[in-house]
């Protein structure tokens, strides 16, 4: 009787989900399957045809540059984040506080509007640019926006946080006697960093890092506002499915692809891990 | 040629040459003494001062122990020697060389950390390896080292192991391992064994202190229980408020405590307070307890038995003493003695003069 009402616990959050996602996942794998009619209406006929189109390079390239830029998110991601995490967790308490505010404010903020303001900073016609002409430094204007460093950017900056907050935790968990039994055993300030507290923080990289992927290469936020018409990425074309070109089982096909990449993306990477442990294990 | 006067001057140059080189030998033995100098350091935490100055020097080989209630200062002077504190002003040296500008990383001495501080990813062996990969010792050094040690705290089949896979008693020999793997010139230990229970404690009393003898390693041992400090220190340090109140062997600190702190910490104690401002210590175990009509001129106060507890070896008596301020006395009596005490029996008691410490209070 107990073990039932705390099981009722979990009701509310095991119906949401089971309705809100395990549901349209399971519909969305099922249209992937079906076929498009004339007025972009679904038929219900089976077929691998989506699948089939996905196979053009087209497509596969605009995988792969998605691949990179979540790559390169996430690994610029970890570099800005962990000495940021790092340094929030040697300050005092009340110190922490404020910086851990300042790390989640962005939040507060629609996320729109958030990728505009960068796009009002980075214009041609934009903050930058501006100074940048009115000093004479510059002839005219830089194409900072509508480009793939822009897009990293604007992803770095939405995402950072994801990376930062878990790495903080796992820095925040560690005891600090154990940094110390590192020195004590004479490693330097550097071997101690790279001998025991990396590897004592990994867990928070490593969920810092499949937060910010699987974010990233989702995203299409970001590309759409300050990609521009260049740089689509996979989240651009299957929002275009879905809502302009109306082809929602070749969206749907596409969703389920890019869900497989990230999951087996995922699933390496804990292997990677995994390995690094092993090795440095022999050593 | 003969020449006596080039003789003279080369004998001459014999003895006071050989005069040197034995005052050389005699100051350098005296130096080879003194492992540790603390020279009138303090330390100072925002403002309010932790551990007022004071000297110490610790002897090459020595168990030294730190003793004293949580809070005193023990595991803050053992911080400073190991480099993780930095003394507010004053000097450490070690073998003469000041510490001040050495970090802990480049300090030759090891630390046994209270809850051991194992690296929980690395196994036993990669643990006890850790400090002889930081020196670059050559690998079939670490190799010889590893299995001398690991015979040592006999924990060769736990090898692979992970820390977390280990008992508390097992982590602590790899922790002691750990340590002394880099052959030290001085071990800090801090509390090493608070997180054991009492049995292994015991046991393990013993191992430290052979282990210490064998190595012939300077220990430098804190913790706050006056028994294990009794039975491994060669000298204890009793500390109070920063203080160190009194440095010296285990016997002279149990039977001529120097201050009224050292005399009550350690072990029990009755304190007797006398008209001319001083106390007088004694143990319970000194005190005599007697039919307050025998032996007259033995007698030093009469009182009434409140409390008679038995522990298996010694029987404590609680009495109240007639005087005006009913203090309570504590007896020991060997529980084989046959005179069988009641609770609100009227007794005399009395004590050898040498049994009783003059404290000031």
């Amino acid at each position: 009787m107990k073990k039932m009402k705390i099981r009722l616990l979990a009701l509310p959050t095991l119906v949401w989900m089971g309705a809100l996602f395990v549901l349209p996942m399971f519909l969305m794998l099922v249209m992937s399957f079906l076929d498009r009619g004339r007025y972009g209406q679904v038929v219900y006929e089976f077929t691998l045809e989506n699948f089939a189109r996905i196979a053009d390079p087209l497509y596969a390239m605009i995988f792969l540059d998605t691949l990179v830029i979540s790559v390169l998110t996430t690994v610029l991601c970890i570099f800005c984040g962990y000495p940021l995490a790092y340094y929030i967790s040697r300050l005092d308490k009340s110190k922490q506080k404020i910086w851990l505010l300042l790390v989640m404010l962005p939040f507060w903020i629609n996320f729109l509007v958030r990728s505009y303001a960068w796009v009002v900073i980075l214009r041609s016609q934009g903050v930058v640019n501006s100074i940048l002409l009115s000093l004479g430094l510059i002839g005219e204007p830089l194409p900072l926006l509508y480009n793939t460093g822009s897009v990293l950017l604007g992803m770095v900056y939405a995402l950072l946080p994801f990376m930062v907050l878990p790495i903080y935790v796992s820095l925040e968990q560690m005891d600090e006697r154990k940094l110390e039994a590192a020195y004590d055993l004479g490693a330097t300030p550097w071997k101690a960093f790279w001998h025991v507290t990396l590897p004592m923080t990994k867990t928070g990289v490593v969920t810092g890092s499949i937060l910010v992927f699987v974010s990233s290469i989702g995203m299409f936020v970001v590309p759409d506002v300050m990609g521009g018409a260049k740089s689509a990425l996979i989240g651009n074309v299957i929002q275009n499915q879905f809502l302009s070109a109306r082809d929602w089982p070749f969206g749907s096909a596409l969703s389920i692809i890019l869900m497989a990449l990230s999951l087996l993306l995922v699933l390496l990477y804990f292997r990677a891990v995994k390995a690094g442990e092993a090795k440095e294990g022999r050593a | 040629m003969f020449c006596p006067q080039m003789m003279f001057t080369k004998q001459a140059e014999h003895v006071i040459f050989s005069w040197i080189e034995v005052w050389i030998s005699i100051i350098g033995e005296m130096q080879m003494k003194t492992i540790i100098h603390l020279d009138t350091i303090e330390k100072h935490f925002a403002g309010n001062v932790v551990i007022p100055p004071f000297s110490l020097s610790i002897e090459e080989g020595e168990f030294l122990t730190l003793l004293g209630p949580s809070g005193c200062g023990k595991t803050t002077l053992l911080r400073m020697i190991a480099g993780f504190e930095e003394p507010t002003s004053g000097e450490i040296y070690l073998e003469g060389k000041p510490l001040s500008q050495v970090p802990p990383y480049q300090r030759d001495m090891n630390m046994v950390f209270q809850q051991y501080a194992l690296f929980p990813h690395m196994t036993v062996e990669q643990n006890i390896l850790f400090g002889l990969k930081m020196k670059k010792v050559d690998a079939a050094e670490q190799k010889r080292r590893l299995e001398q040690v690991l015979q040592y705290v006999q924990l060769g089949e736990l090898r692979k192991r992970l820390p977390r896979q280990l008992s508390g008693g097992q982590q602590q020999r790899v922790a002691i391992a750990r340590a002394i793997v880099n052959n030290p010139k001085v071990l800090l230990l801090d509390e090493p064994l608070g997180a054991l229970d009492y049995q292994l404690r015991k046991s393990l009393q013993l191992e430290l202190k052979n282990l210490q003898k064998n190595l012939g390693i300077t220990f430098i041992y804190v913790t706050h229980d006056q028994e294990e400090a009794m039975a491994m220190s060669d000298r204890i340090a009793v500390m109070n408020k920063g203080r160190i109140e009194q440095i010296a062997t285990p016997a002279e600190i149990y039977n001529r405590p120097k201050t009224l702190f050292v005399a009550t910490f350690i072990g029990e104690n009755n304190i007797f307070r006398q008209k001319n401002g001083t106390c007088l210590a004694v143990r319970p175990e000194k005190i005599r307890v007697y039919h307050p009509d025998s032996e007259v001129e033995k007698h030093r106060k009469t009182g009434r038995i409140t409390d008679v507890v038995f522990l298996g070896n010694v029987r404590k008596l609680y009495i109240r003493l007639d005087d005006e301020e009913a203090m309570h006395v504590l007896v020991n009596q060997p529980a084989s003695d046959c005179v069988d005490w009641q609770v609100n029996q009227q007794v005399a008691i009395g004590w050898a003069q040498t049994d009783e410490v003059v404290l000031s209070c």
